[in-house]
């Protein structure tokens, strides 16, 4: 994109009908570090690559999790999506109070999108930087929204944002058909093989990515390093090429061997999905 | 009138119950709830009105009876049914059952306490959703309950004992409908403001439906009915 002479406000269209600020803010949300959803019909995971400025400092947090039924993971402009979360923590809690219930993830997406739409119509507003992928459980089940600094929200099997998101992305359209009947630890696996996809090369260790789960009967929780590098080392993927079932091969890493012998092969090459 | 702590143009308050409705009684049975309420609406010692509903339903799931203040029911009411309009309003599958119900109810009603303007009832609300039955009620200072069966008024005094004895988890719509009678029977004998025209409603997984109102049968030939001076020459 190039700058021109349609793109100060947000309250400026183009002659094509598009609205710069508000594609320069999702911009903002491909340019961070990536996070990734995945559901099955009774949980939902979060993983998100923690990228730290410098050795010296600590790991940005990019999952919040916002009620015992609801956690969000987000990519662009943290300081932005701990706004939202505190926005949606606060509604959670005043539903929780007045009904005694959990609020309805869907009902929570639609309320974080409208706000998100408030800052693409007023002159003295800015869209919100970050991108929102919301994991939640309400009566119909798990579900996966991703919502947009545009004021769009869309329901998800699976979905990846952020940088080199593209390379998780295919990794979970070649998998996604069989998440709905996944068991809870399957699903881990295949968020870590995601995560790992868009490391292109670099060594998937518990520093350099987060893992959360919510699901019927398991509050959303944030998985402790050791568990994460335990379940690393346990599906022997620090380096190897992912096995598409159990039996891994060696433990070195670093080499690309290519084990997949089942559905790994056709899946390069394929029409990239809608980036939004 | 003026006062230290209030002026002319102060909101109104409910200081007094003027048209009240007698007691509700709720009680779980095997396929969800069964509620009875008589019709009246008495003006202080008069009974006034005979055909008052006190039993209304509440979206897709939920009923509510109400003792108290008809006219508070009837704000309540109004409250409910914006509640419900909203909640339809998202259209999305999600529906809110008769525990959020009752839960904002009493927020309601507390909130209103707290201003020392309460909504003058006594409100007994059930209901099922998803297999799960519900019964609660929340009294005009925000006193709430959930229990398997609800009374208010003087049916706290007159019905919820017979209750203690013979409720069980699995009554059948009979059986629940001969229990809430004889409760209803003894507070139509006990309590003055009681009118002998009732409406039951049962609600259920499949929907809720209200009884058309219908008298009690009432037994007056006791013996002690015959001679009742007796015991006391001169007396009457």
């Amino acid at each position: 994109m190039f700058r021109n002479q349609y793109d100060t406000d947000v309250t400026t269209w183009s002659p094509a009908g598009r609205l710069f600020q508000v594609e320069y803010a999702m911009e903002a949300v491909k340019q961070g570090s990536a996070a990734i959803g995945l559901r099955s019909k009774t949980h939902v995971v979060l993983a998100c690559v923690n990228k730290a400025n410098s050795e010296l400092s600590s790991h940005q947090r990019k999952i919040f999790k916002v009620d015992d039924h609801i956690g969000v993971a987000i990519a662009g402009l943290t300081a932005d999506g701990r706004v939202l979360s505190r926005y949606m923590r606060s509604e959670c809690i005043n539903y929780g109070y007045t009904y005694e219930s959990p609020l309805p993830v869907g009902r929570l997406v639609v309320q974080l999108a409208d706000k998100a739409q408030v800052c693409t119509q007023r002159s003295w507003k800015r869209p919100y930087g970050v991108g929102l992928l919301v994991a939640g459980l309400d009566e119909s089940g798990a579900h996966l929204y991703y919502n947009c600094p545009s004021g769009n929200y869309f329901e998800y099997q699976a979905f990846a944002i952020g940088s080199r998101s593209q390379a998780a992305k295919t990794y979970l359209e070649r998998k996604f058909e069989k998440f709905p009947e996944s068991s809870r630890d399957d699903l881990v696996k295949d968020a870590l093989f995601a995560i790992r996809e868009t490391l292109q090369g670099e060594k998937l260790t518990s520093s350099v990515c987060t893992i959360a789960v919510v699901g019927v009967g398991e509050a959303f929780n944030i998985l402790d390093q050791e568990t994460v590098q335990a379940l690393i080392n346990e599906f022997e993927i620090s380096g190897e090429e992912a096995p598409t079932n159990e039996s891994a091969a060696e433990q070195a890493g670093g080499d690309a061997d290519s084990a997949p012998d089942q559905s790994g092969a056709a899946a390069e090459g394929e029409a990239a999905p809608m980036d939004i | 009138m003026d006062t230290l702590l209030s002026s002319e143009g102060d909101s109104q308050r409910t200081q007094y119950p003027y048209v009240t409705g007698t007691s509700i009684i709720g009680i779980k049975y095997k396929d969800g709830i069964l509620m009875a309420a008589d019709m009246g609406g008495s003006y202080g010692s008069t009974i006034r009105y005979k055909s008052v509903e006190r039993l209304k339903q509440v979206g897709k799931h939920s009923l509510i009876g109400a003792s108290g203040e008809i006219s508070d029911f009837q704000e309540i009411q109004k409250y409910l049914d914006e509640l419900i309009l909203h909640d339809n309003m998202w259209d999305d599958g999600n529906s809110l059952g008769p525990k959020e119900v009752h839960n904002y109810l009493t927020r309601v009603m507390y909130n209103r306490r707290n201003k020392f303007d309460p909504l003058w009832n006594s409100l007994v609300i059930g209901g099922v959703k998803n297999g799960q039955k519900y019964l609660g009620s929340v009294s005009m200072i925000g006193v709430h309950f959930e229990d398997d069966h609800i009374a208010t008024g003087f049916g706290n005094h007159l019905a919820r004992p017979i209750l203690r004895e013979e409720w069980r988890e699995d009554l059948s719509f009979e059986e629940g409908v001969k229990l809430l009678e004889k409760c209803m029977r003894n507070l139509l004998y006990r309590d003055r403001s009681a009118v002998n025209k009732l409406q039951i409603a049962k609600i259920t997984e499949e929907g809720l439906t209200v009884s058309q109102p219908y008298s009690l049968k009432t037994f007056w030939n006791f013996a002690a009915f015959q001679n009742p001076t007796v015991g006391a020459e001169g007396s009457w």
